[in-house]
Parts: C-alpha cells; sequence; structure tokens
C-alpha cells in the first residue's frame, strides 16, 4: 500500500472549511473513547469541556480574557508563517514585551503625574509602547541574524525564549523586587494608573481584550489590504514567483518578525498591567507556545485564529471544570490538545492535495 | 442567577446522561485545593493532596473534595475563582505565587474562606498558614554534626528565597551545636524539580568530601545518589525512606493533614476566623520521619531536641547569633524575631559561601 | 582539586551527557534527511513514563528500556505519517508531539509515582574496572552508556562511510532532485523519523531507569529542547554531538563543583549559557559557510510532496 498525494489544482474552499472541522470530529471522538475508558460519560465531559464555559457570563469572560493574547500574538504569528519564516520564539517576546513594559509601571511607581491635576494618563499607553517595542526588539534578533548572516530563525528564536525567562527571572529576584516583600521574588504591585481598566465596575474583563482585538484587525487588514500583506501571502503561495516580481527578502523578513514580536510583546504588557499587575518570576502560561497552535489550527487566517482560540480557551477553561466535576486529570485535556492540532495538520492535507491509496507492494511501484 | 438557553441545553443533557456523579448533597462542605505543580510530584503537591485525601476520609458525610493541578501562577486567578463558583466554601492555595490572585477572588466571594501557604497578605476571609520548616532542619543539622565524619555537609538549594536561607541557617546553628568546626558547602540549583540536576549537585557535593546531604529540592534524586556510595541524606517533603533505605537519616515531612482537618471543622462550625498560622514540631504541621541508619546516642539527640523544640525550650535561632561578619543578628538571652526569620537574606558565621545577590 | 574529584567529575559529566547524545543523535539523523521534528522533549518524556511503567511491570530493565523506545517509536511514528505522509508542517507538528507526549506521559505514569527500582546495572570488569580514573570512566558504566557511545561511532559510519547513508544525506539537501534520482525521498525520512523516535524513547528511559530511577512528572526538565539545540551547536556532526554533549553537560556538573567548592556565579546566567551557546554557534556556523564551511541540511524543515 502506497500513499499518493497529487496536489489540486486549486484548493477547495467547502474542503477548507470542513477539514478543520472533521479534525475536530475526530479528536473530539477519540476523547470521546479516552474518557469513556476513564468511566466517564463522553457526553457529560463534552458538556463540560465545550458547553458549560460558555454557560455563564463570568466563564465567558475568562475565555475571552484567555483567548485575547492568543488570538493576537497568533495573528502576528501568521504573517512570519504564511511567509514561509519560522518565529517560534514568541513566548520570548511575550516575556520581554511584559518585562519592559512592568519596568515603566515599577519606575513610575507612586508618581505624581504632570502638572496641578497630576496626569497619570500617559503612563499606561508608555508602558503599551514599551511592551510592543520590547517585543519588536527582542524579535530583531533572529531576523536580523537571519537576513545579516544566513542564520536558521527557527533555532535562534526557541533558544531566546529561555534566555528571556532567565532575564525575567533574574530581574524580579535582584533589581526589581519589591523592597517590602521579604525577599520574595516578585515587583511591587503597579499603581492603579499603570493598570489596564475593568471594562464594566467589577467584572473580569478588563481593557487588554478591545486592546487584542483592535490589533487583530489591524493585522486582518494589513494582511488583506496593503501591498506588505499582499507580498506576506505572495511569498507564501509561491517563493519564486515573489522573488521575480522584485520583493526584497530581507524587508519583507524584517517586517513580518516586528509584527509578530510586536504582538507577543503587546500580549505580554497586556497580561502584566492587566490580569497580574506585577512583575513575577512567572509571567506567560505558555502562551506563546500556544499561540503557534492557535497559528495552525486557525490556518494563518485571522478570522480563524479568532477561532481557534476560542477553542483552545475553552478547552483549558473546560480542563478545569472536568477536573472539578468530573474529576478528569488534567494530562487528558492536555493530551487532547495535541491530539487536535496533529490531527488539523493531517486533514489539512485533504484541502491541498488529493489523497489516493496506492495498493500493491514494491512491485507494483516498480512497474509504475 | 442568570440561566441561558445554553445552561438549560446543559442540564438537560446532564440529566440525559444520568447525571453519573453522585448527587451533590447540599448540606456537605466543598473543599477546594489548588496545586502549583503535579499532584504525582511526589513532593509539595503531593504532600498538600495527601491532606486532601485525609481530610475526605475523616469526614466524609460532611465534605467533598476538590482540586485543581498544575496551575500555573500567572494563570491562577481564574483556576482559583472557578473553585470558588464551583461552590467551594473553602480554598486552599498552596503556593506562594498565589497570594494577589487569591486576595483579588477573596474580595469577590467574600462568604468563602480562603487559606493561602506561605503568604503575608492577610484579609477578613483570607487566613495564612505555613510551617516553620527551620525547626525540622535545625534536628537535621544536629544529626548531621554528629554523624558526619568528613566534617563537611552538603546542601542542595532551591532559590535563594528567605525560607531557603533561614532552613540553611538553622540547619548549620544545629551542625554547630554539636561540632563548632563543621563546615557546609552550598549548591543552588535554580529549580524547584529536576532530579537530574538534584542528582548532578549531590554527586558534586559528594565529590567535594560532603557526606552527608540535605536539600531544599523536591525530587529523591539527591537520596539516591547519598544511597549509591554508602552516605546519608536528609529527605524532603515526604517521607522518602523507600528511595533510599539505608541513606535516610530522617525527612522533614509536611504534614497538612492535622491543619486542613481542623479549618475545615473551624469552617463547619462557624468559628473559622482570618489568621496567621506559622506552626512547628509543636502543632504537628513539621513532622520528622523516623530516624534511622543512626546509632543509639544521635538518635536520643535528635528526639531530645525535636521534643524540646516542640515544647519550647529549644529554639533554633537562640542567640547569640552572629551574621557572617561577626556582627550581632540576635542577642545572647534572646531569640530571632518571627518577621526577621521571615525575610531573612544573610547568612550566619560558619557559612564560608556568600548568598547569590 | 584531588585526582579523586577528578575522576568523579569525569563520570559525572559522560552520564549527564548521555541522555543528550543519545536525545540528539536520533535527531541528527532525522534533521540530516531533512526533517526537523521539534517533539524531542515529548517523545523523551513518554519514553522516560513507559519504560518506568514496562520495567516495573515486568522486573526487566531491558524491556523497560524497549518500552522506552517503543514509546518513541509511536510518537515518531505519528509525526512521520503527519509530516512526510501527508505533508503537514514539521514546526506545528512537532509542537503538538510535544504537548501530546507530554500529556500521555502524566497518565501513562500516574499508577507510578512514588515507585523506586534499583538502577541498571554497571559494568564490572574484574581488573579493568578498577584501574584508577580510566577504569570507571571506560568500563564501569551502565548499558545505556555504552549503547550511546556505540550509536555515535554507528551514526558517523552510516552517515559518512555507507551507501544508504550517502543517500539520506543527499535527500536533506535537495528531496526534489533525489526524487528525480529515483531515491525513495518519504521511506528514507519516515525511517529517520523513526529513528530520531526511537533514540528519544531511550534516551527518556535512561533518566528513569538508570540515571534517577524512579518516574515523576516532567522529569525531562527540557532536556529534549537542549538536544534539539546540541544538533545545531555540532553543526549536524555526529562526533560533534557527543563533543557538545559533553560541554553542555560538563558546564552544568562544573558549575555545580565550583558552588560546591565556594566559587558562585548567578544561576540565571549559568543556565542560559546552553542556548547562548547555540545562537553563537549558528552564528559562527554560518561565518564559516561564506568560507566554503559545512552547513545545514538545505531541505531541513521543508515538506516536501512528490509531484509525479
Amino acid at each position: 500500500m502506497r500513499l499518493d498525494l497529487l496536489p489540486r489544482a486549486r484548493p477547495s474552499p467547502w474542503l477548507d472549511l470542513l477539514s478543520p472541522a472533521l479534525a475536530f470530529l475526530a479528536a473530539v471522538l477519540i476523547g470521546g473513547v479516552a474518557v469513556a475508558a476513564l468511566g466517564v460519560s463522553p457526553v457529560q465531559a463534552f458538556v463540560t469541556y465545550f458547553v458549560a464555559p460558555l454557560s455563564e457570563l463570568w466563564s465567558i469572560q475568562e475565555v475571552a480574557l484567555k483567548a485575547a493574547p492568543l488570538a493576537l500574538i497568533a495573528t502576528g504569528l501568521a504573517f512570519c508563517y504564511r511567509a514561509n519564516l519560522w518565529n517560534i520564539g514568541a513566548e520570548g517576546q511575550f516575556v520581554v514585551g511584559g518585562l519592559a513594559g512592568g519596568c515603566v509601571a515599577i519606575a513610575t511607581q507612586g508618581s505624581q503625574g504632570f502638572g496641578s491635576q497630576g496626569f497619570t494618563g500617559w503612563i499606561l499607553p508608555a508602558m503599551l509602547a514599551a511592551g510592543t517595542l520590547a517585543g519588536i526588539a527582542f524579535a530583531m534578533i533572529p531576523a536580523l541574524l537571519r537576513v545579516k548572516l544566513g542564520v536558521s530563525e527557527i533555532l535562534t528564536s526557541l533558544m531566546l525564549v529561555y534566555v528571556a525567562q532567565l532575564l525575567l527571572d533574574y530581574m524580579v529576584r535582584g533589581p526589581l523586587r519589591d523592597p517590602n516583600g521579604f525577599n520574595f521574588p516578585q515587583s511591587v504591585s503597579f499603581d492603579d494608573a499603570a493598570r489596564l481598566p475593568a471594562l464594566f465596575e467589577g467584572e473580569s474583563l478588563h481593557a487588554g481584550v478591545p486592546i487584542a482585538l483592535f490589533g487583530i484587525g489591524l493585522g486582518a487588514l494589513v494582511l488583506a489590504r496593503t501591498l506588505f500583506g499582499f507580498e506576506v501571502r505572495a511569498v507564501g503561495a509561491s517563493p519564486r514567483a515573489a522573488g521575480f516580481a522584485g520583493f526584497s527578502d530581507a524587508r519583507l523578513t524584517l517586517g513580518v518578525f516586528a509584527i509578530s514580536g510586536g504582538a507577543a510583546g503587546l500580549a505580554g504588557i497586556c497580561e502584566v498591567a492587566g490580569r497580574i499587575g506585577q512583575l513575577q518570576p512567572e509571567i506567560s502560561p505558555g502562551y506563546g507556545f500556544t499561540a503557534i497552535i492557535v497559528a495552525f489550527l486557525g490556518r494563518l487566517s485571522p478570522p480563524g485564529i479568532l477561532l481557534a482560540a476560542l477553542v483552545i480557551a475553552l478547552t483549558t477553561i473546560g480542563g478545569e471544570g472536568a477536573q472539578i466535576d468530573l474529576k478528569l486529570p488534567l494530562d487528558l485535556t492536555r493530551a487532547f490538545q495535541g491530539l487536535l492540532l496533529g490531527l488539523v495538520l493531517g486533514a489539512d492535507v485533504l484541502t491541498r492535495y488529493h489523497v489516493r491509496l496506492v495498493p500493491g507492494g514494491p512491485a507494483a511501484k516498480a512497474a509504475s | 442567577m442568570r440561566t441561558s438557553i445554553v445552561t438549560r441545553m446543559a442540564g438537560a443533557l446532564l440529566c440525559a446522561t444520568a447525571a453519573l456523579t453522585p448527587a451533590r448533597a447540599a448540606d456537605k462542605l466543598k473543599v477546594g485545593f489548588v496545586y502549583v505543580g503535579p499532584v504525582a510530584d511526589f513532593g509539595y503537591s503531593y504532600q498538600h493532596d495527601l491532606s486532601r485525601k485525609a481530610l475526605a476520609a475523616a469526614l466524609p458525610d460532611k465534605v467533598e473534595t476538590v482540586f485543581l493541578e498544575n496551575v500555573p501562577e500567572a494563570d491562577s486567578e481564574r483556576s482559583i475563582e472557578k473553585l470558588a463558583r464551583s461552590g467551594a466554601g473553602l480554598i486552599f492555595t498552596t503556593s506562594f505565587g498565589f497570594m494577589e490572585p487569591t486576595l483579588k477572588v477573596a474580595k469577590k466571594f467574600p462568604k468563602v474562606k480562603f487559606e493561602h501557604a506561605t503568604g503575608y497578605k492577610r484579609a477578613e476571609n483570607v487566613s495564612t498558614y505555613s510551617a516553620r520548616f527551620y525547626e525540622g532542619r535545625y534536628v537535621c543539622g544536629k544529626i548531621a554534626g554528629k554523624m558526619s565524619k568528613s566534617g563537611t555537609v552538603g546542601y542542595i538549594a532551591s532559590f535563594p528565597i528567605p525560607e531557603v536561607v533561614s532552613g540553611i541557617n538553622a540547619f548549620m546553628l544545629g551542625a554547630q551545636s554539636v561540632n563548632p568546626n563543621i563546615k557546609i558547602k552550598i549548591v543552588w540549583v535554580n529549580t524547584w524539580f529536576d532530579p537530574g540536576k538534584e542528582a548532578e549537585a549531590a554527586k558534586a557535593l559528594l565529590a567535594q568530601g560532603a557526606d552527608i546531604l540535605t536539600q531544599h529540592t523536591d525530587s529523591a534524586a539527591p537520596l539516591q545518589e547519598a544511597e549509591k556510595v554508602g552516605k546519608f541524606a536528609f529527605g524532603q517533603s515526604s517521607d522518602q525512606v523507600r528511595f533510599a533505605p539505608k541513606a535516610q537519616l530522617t525527612a522533614i515531612v509536611d504534614d497538612w493533614d492535622g491543619y486542613v482537618i481542623a479549618e475545615t471543622k473551624a469552617v463547619l462550625d462557624g468559628t473559622w476566623k482570618s489568621h496567621d498560622t506559622w506552626g512547628g514540631l509543636k502543632d504537628g504541621l513539621v513532622v520528622l520521619a523516623p530516624f534511622t541508619n543512626m546509632p543509639d546516642d544521635v538518635k536520643a539527640l535528635a528526639e531530645e531536641t525535636k521534643k524540646g523544640i516542640a515544647e519550647g525550650r529549644i529554639h533554633p535561632f537562640q542567640g547569640p547569633v552572629l551574621k557572617q561578619d561577626g556582627s550581632i543578628a540576635v542577642k545572647a538571652g534572646e531569640h530571632a524575631p518571627d518577621p526577621m526569620i521571615l525575610g531573612m537574606n544573610w547568612y550566619v558565621k560558619g557559612i564560608d559561601d556568600k548568598p547569590p545577590q | 582539586m584531588s585526582f579523586d574529584i577528578v575522576q568523579m567529575v569525569l563520570v559525572t559529566v559522560l552520564t549527564a551527557a548521555t541522555p543528550l547524545i543519545l536525545a540528539a543523535i536520533g535527531e541528527l539523523v532525522a534533521e540530516r534527511a531533512g526533517v526537523l521534528n521539534l517533539g524531542v522533549e515529548g517523545m523523551m518524556v513518554l519514553g522516560a513514563a513507559m519504560g518506568f511503567a514496562v520495567a516495573t511491570q515486568t522486573g526487566s530493565t531491558l524491556l523497560g528500556a524497549c518500552g522506552g523506545v517503543g514509546a518513541g517509536l509511536l510518537l515518531a511514528a505519528l509525526f512521520g505519517l503527519l509530516t512526510v505522509g501527508l505533508a503537514a508542517n514539521q514546526v506545528a507538528s512537532g509542537l503538538a508531539l510535544t504537548i501530546l507526549g507530554l500529556g500521555l506521559s502524566g497518565l501513562v505514569g500516574a499508577g507510578y509515582v512514588g515507585m523506586k527500582r534499583d538502577p541498571a546495572p554497571h559494568l564490572h570488569l574484574p581488573v579493568l574496572s578498577d584501574l584508577p580514573v580510566v577504569g570507571p570512566l571506560l568500563f564501569g558504566h551502565d548499558a545505556f552508556v555504552y549503547a550511546a557511545a556505540f550509536l555515535v561511532a554507528g551514526v558517523w559510519w552510516f552517515l559518512w562511510r555507507s551507501r544508504a547513508g550517502l543517500s539520506l544525506r543527499a535527500i536533506g539537501d535537495d528531496h526534489t532532485a533525489t526524487h528525480a534520482l529515483g531515491l525513495k525521498v518519504r521511506k528514507v525520512r519516515f525511517l529517520a523519523v523513526l529513528f530520531g523516535g526511537a533514540c528519544a524513547g531511550l534516551a527518556g528511559a535512561y533518566l528513569s531507569l538508570a540515571y534517577t530511577p524512579f518516574w515523576s512528572p516532567g522529569m525531562t526538565a527540557g532536556r529534549g529542547w537542549i538536544a534539539l539545540a546540541l544538533v545545531v551547536f555540532a553543526s549536524w556532526q555526529p562526533v560533534r554531538v557527543a563533543a557538545g554533549a559533553l560541554l553542555f553537560g560538563g558546564a552544568t556538573v562544573l558549575q555545580l563543583h565550583a558552588q560546591a567548592a565556594g566559587l558562585g556565579l548567578p544561576g540565571q546566567l549559568l543556565s542560559a549559557v546552553p542556548y547562548l551557546a547555540t545562537i553563537l554557534a549558528l552564528v559562527a556556523l554560518s561565518l564559516g559557510r561564506r568560507q566554503g564551511g559545512s552547513s545545514a541540511p538545505a531541505a531541513l524543515g521543508r515538506v516536501f510532496a512528490p509531484s509525479r
């Protein structure tokens, strides 16, 4: 038996929609079998994972809070991946963004602001800008190494993740440590002027979500409507044709890395200024890596990414419900997420190729 | 309560599947636990989970227990709130990094009681609790001082936070009390849990002449290394004697059972009040595993020290305590006040090393 | 430093390097064939869990090691099916594999927490093992260490001295041309991925059966990622992988020894060294390439779908 892939003349639009849905269905079926093997009703598990988190106003907000940074980072990454550039260091750019923005908050701690009114409204924008710029700057390292020296960006961007995490760890245990915090590794809690405000009084939804949505919308616009976006898409579709068209490889590389680094940095400072409100050794529950999954689940298009981020956020929050209500282990949720991504990637093949199983062994092959 | 169509659909589905979980009795208290690590770490989170199981066994008719494991500190606020919303009346948040999130959620849920481990901020409905592990370390120090033939002990440390530093000091003061010339070598591994790295640190210390190892990291790897070469070591978090039957002298066991059960009972009785508990050997929060692999006189000394601390006769940081530069930290006749121990970032005289940063 | 300490440091470095060598040598073969598998950590951790579980069930370390290899093979087969068979993206598939492996390892290992086994037996030759320095260094290890050495030599021979190795490297450099020449690109790549998985599984089993003989979730503690870095650091050369692993392992061990000897350095900086070293190595490599040095497999990470 042999698996043959014949490229489709043009991608089939309905398969484009159907293939992720099929993959999702397959993952749910396999997950259901696993759940049943653990002695829990699959239907009940499905409800807990995918329905319950959307049934309360509170958990809908939580899904949004979790999905926002994922979708924002993934939108940035989509630019890279479409251009066949592999920035897998978004986690590092996220951390550096949070750190840089956090430094602004700590430096302005207790500041009386400008003028007689004590204007402190500039602090938050400054933090967001610092976080975004730091993310861009950090992403420039692998980008420049690639452009100037031809170094593989896959590995440099990955290695820099650990460098960023260790830098944050060093800073909060050393220079940025709260002097009144009993020597625990954490910074002071930010002033209110350095926190993203809640959208509704007393609720958890904060301004980070609209900021992320704005970023995603902007990303979608740039990708679909600008010359730069066209270049990115063109390179992805056919690198050689893009070369003939005279697009500059270096400019494109720096551009997409700046976009993805900036998005990750912005997501980082939004997380720090939003939910966390201080710097601590760990500011990301792996958003930068999960966003890579989201980018691919969403098939590198902003609307798809938004949907994929919601699915991942849903399973994560549903996974907590499953631990509480059904006593299902967390490892099951993780295995499910890995499986889901694998299946989506596998199903992707349906949209790009005609898949044919050719019967017959090596002899038949030799004859052909 | 807001009920949407979705909730009703969910409810219908739940009924349709004949609700496999046993019906939740309305009068049962739901007690939630939030762990930073996996319950299978056989260390810190594992010990806390044992107390959850002990609670479920002690009050089977009155409580229902639930837990969330592997909760990242950066993402913990939602997890804690999730437990509060799922009807928990008492929630234990078991890692220092959960401090601010616990306080935030507690503000939203004034009727739910919270118990935060190892933190220092409290509220009307937030208690803090921690254990005076340094008391156990002082006892270990005495044993090490007696048992070391080379006069050098090795200390595998995780991160330079006060709890770890005060543990090193207490251990050293205990060792010095029986052997004034004892030397200590400290290795920081910058992790709470990495069996491979802990084993490498243990090997390094053994190679540098240490014949007793102690650790403030979670895995049993250092004990196994000591066992391999016929040296001795102390277990951490749980009784790890099964990993090293010939090497473990004793272990500092986190035993939260009594505390967790007592607090739960207080909530059931309606007598619960916000408070700070920093308990030690006396309160049963710090437990030492049986003393093994040592001669009778050392065992007797260890038992006596343990008893003395529990009865308040012996204090590990009994003055005079000198800092490394010879300046007096605790005057003779006094003992270190709690805030000093809680924020300790200096070494006592006799330790040659410098504390990181 | 006394004689004993030198001996002990060397032995520790060798054992610390073994899991890195095992995992990296497998990944090297996969990457030489043009497939970048970022799922090493996942295959390794599942190998550790499965290895310990099988060894505990059967009482045999050898079967345990086979279990670890089997687990690695299983995940690698999945990865191969996706990336080689179905031409899916390698970066994303590798990350999916890591998550899947971490999740599955927790499920497999759940029943084995807090259990202990004796470490894998060490070789002991009456006279040879007792020689000073050389004895413990050469003749006193468990079978995994020798397996690692054997694999490095074997892979070196295979890649540079055998016809099949030549084809594999050619495929990694240009799948289109080699396909046109009639080489079975997808078959070779699939086998290379399987080999990588088997090695990663073995590396995991080494951790849970020999190095620190117990199972604990996440016990690989990032060694899979270091192995990935190592392959690049070694510029895709088997012997340099071994040397690099000794260097990485040696840096950690020496750092700990330096602390034990009273010389402290900021831990975060030292922990960052392997990653910074890898970036520097990449830069040095690309500078070398401009002067005609060797380089990465040209088709690394690129999807191949035969168009017939």
